[in-house]
């Protein structure tokens, strides 16, 4: 009974490898990894196999744990990640002789925002870690008029909100009674129709409805973040085993085409160029 | 005439397989659920899951307490209630006993419009326009609160709650308004003596299928409720009902993590309470058509 089983066992096996093997020839690409990076997989990759057809491009979210753990055992071909690997995660892929490269596509800059009424324009980081965590619940603290603190934060298991707590947080809690909103444009309309309100969203998102605060002395523009005068900011990156080849290699040239970043700064990140 | 028998044979297997698929759904979604469900237990006990008051599924380590869920849902809910019952059952007696043909030609249709509408289209009203109107009114410092949500939701189980009153109204025997209006009462009278308290159970089922349908609202309560994971104080407060904590993280949860499993632990939750409230609107009207005597 048990022969029969491992042969049976056997021949799924090999038959799955022999289907995976086809997979790899007809031109397909896996990406897994960071919901950060998510929104610009996925719009690169529907862009791209427009243009060409044969391939076949699967996007998948998980975090940028998800994708780095993936790409070491060898089940995606692109792992996204919002961070650097890790010693830990470096050591490992070794072991498994996986030699991981970081390829930066984009860069995500977190503005913070108040609503237009509100006087103040520049806050430190210590300040916005302080509102979100709890510590500090009137604006009269901060110099403005006296006034509740509305913090407006994001869904937990955002790409936003992960960077956000990462950067601006030093990965403290968010304060529990924070609204938590489901996307940068329900954060911007919820700071805009309330004067109290502090919230947080991608540059890419950033509209006269409400007013993006100087962070450290340091606006949050394009050019800030490029130079890293801006603190809430970070790289996005797409990890391949080794130097990117074939098909790829066409995915990842496509990203960083002039094409490609502009895709990626219309998803409200910041293209390299 | 054996040819259109079997014709007729293969047209009842046909509709049976048809009317059972139901079934397969319900307990595939219910072992889907409590598969996925369960696992959560692993990581923290039961009282916990329930009791615990703090919900930071992705901080490391994480806390699964979804308390201020569950009061989120029951709050928003019982608000909703506040407006759905007076409107749905109003709606329902002035429809079923005192409006004329004119009138319930216009208003059935109306109502039966605004249980069309999606649900989105309601939570996109409430964040845009209905916050910022109480936010002013009530000088709140956010306009998303539970109170929008239960204005929202109270109005979207109105049309649930007026069509399966007005059903369980139409069900009272004729003869039972007649031998009142016969006896010399008039008819608000009638209404409140005899009609209502026939109808009472039926009314009730009525009202707790609006109550289900409120607790099972997930667009609108997304958009409009703030989404604050704390106990509420009061209606003024922003809350996170069970079903927008499931819509707003299950897209980005890592399958097979406690996440995961914890969010299809809400769901868990979310499905024995809507089977307790379903069950109990069954029974009642089981109950209420033995008692006018029309059977099952």
């Amino acid at each position: 009974m048990n022969k029969i089983m491992l042969k049976t066992l056997t021949a799924i096996f090999v038959l799955g490898s022999a289907f995976n093997l086809f997979a790899a020839e007809s031109n397909s690409i896996t990406i897994k990894g960071s919901t950060t990076v998510l929104p610009i997989a996925q719009r690169t990759a529907e862009e791209f196999m427009k243009k060409n057809s044969s391939i076949n491009i699967s996007v998948q979210g998980g975090g940028s744990s998800v994708g780095i753990t993936s790409i070491i055992d060898g089940t995606t071909d692109i792992a996204d990640s919002s961070r650097p690997i890790k010693d830990k995660e470096l050591d490992k892929a070794v072991s498994m002789g996986v030699s991981p490269k970081a390829n930066v596509v984009a860069m995500d800059g977190i503005a913070v925002i108040v609503n237009p009424s509100n006087t103040i324009n520049n806050m430190t980081k210590q300040q916005i870690s302080n509102i979100y965590i709890g510590k500090t619940s009137n604006w009269s603290n901060l110099g403005g008029s006296s006034g509740k603190i509305v913090v407006i934060s994001r869904d937990n298991a955002s790409g936003t909100f992960e960077g956000f707590t990462e950067k601006a947080l030093d990965k403290q809690r968010t304060r529990p009674d924070a609204l938590s909103q489901a996307s940068n444009q329900a954060v911007v309309q919820t700071v805009s129709s309330t004067p109290g309100a502090i919230g947080y969203i991608g540059l890419g998102y950033i509209s006269d409805k409400v007013k993006s605060v100087t962070v450290n002395g340091v606006e949050c523009t394009k050019e800030t973040v490029l130079s890293g005068e801006y603190l809430l900011a970070r790289p996005l990156f797409m990890y391949t085993n080794g130097r990117p080849k074939g098909v790829v290699k066409d995915y990842l040239d496509f990203v960083l085409s002039a094409e490609g970043q502009s895709l990626i700064e219309k998803e409200g990140y910041v293209g390299l160029k | 005439m054996r040819k259109s028998h079997i014709i007729e044979n293969i047209y009842k297997y046909i509709f049976t397989v048809l009317a059972f698929s139901c079934l397969v759904f319900l307990v595939g979604i219910s072992v889907i659920l409590f598969k996925e469900g369960l696992p959560i237990f692993r990581e923290v006990s039961f009282f916990d899951f329930i009791f615990g008051k703090l919900w930071y599924p992705t901080y490391d380590p994480p806390d699964f307490g979804i308390f201020p869920l569950i009061m989120a849902s029951i709050w928003v809910t019982a608000g909703a209630l506040f407006i759905c019952v007076p409107l749905g059952v109003g709606s329902a007696l002035f429809i079923h006993e005192a409006a004329s043909l004119r009138q319930k030609s216009i208003l059935k249709p109306v109502i039966e419009i605004l249980a069309g509408i999606p649900s989105i289209v309601y939570g996109f009203f409430g964040m845009v326009i209905v916050a910022p109107i109480l936010q002013k009114v009530f000088n709140l410092p956010v306009g998303l609160t539970a109170l929008t949500g239960s204005v929202m939701l109270g109005i979207m189980a109105t049309p649930t709650v007026c069509s399966i009153a007005e059903d369980a109204l139409a069900y009272v025997p004729r003869s039972f308004r007649e031998a009142s209006l016969a006896l010399g009462a008039n008819r608000w009278q009638t209404l409140i003596k005899v009609t209502m308290p026939a109808a009472g159970s039926g009314i009730s089922t009525a009202i707790i299928l609006g109550m289900s349908r409120a607790v099972g609202e997930t667009m609108t309560v997304l958009m409009v409720c703030g989404g604050a994971a704390v106990v509420p104080k009061s209606f003024f407060d922003p809350v996170r009902p069970m079903t927008a904590t499931i819509a707003a993280e299950m897209g980005e949860a890592v399958i097979g993590s406690s996440h995961y499993h914890a969010l299809f632990g809400i769901g868990m939750i979310l499905f024995l309470i809507t089977l307790v409230f379903n069950a109990t609107a069954e029974g009642i009207s089981r109950r209420f058509r033995l008692k006018l005597g029309i059977g099952r």
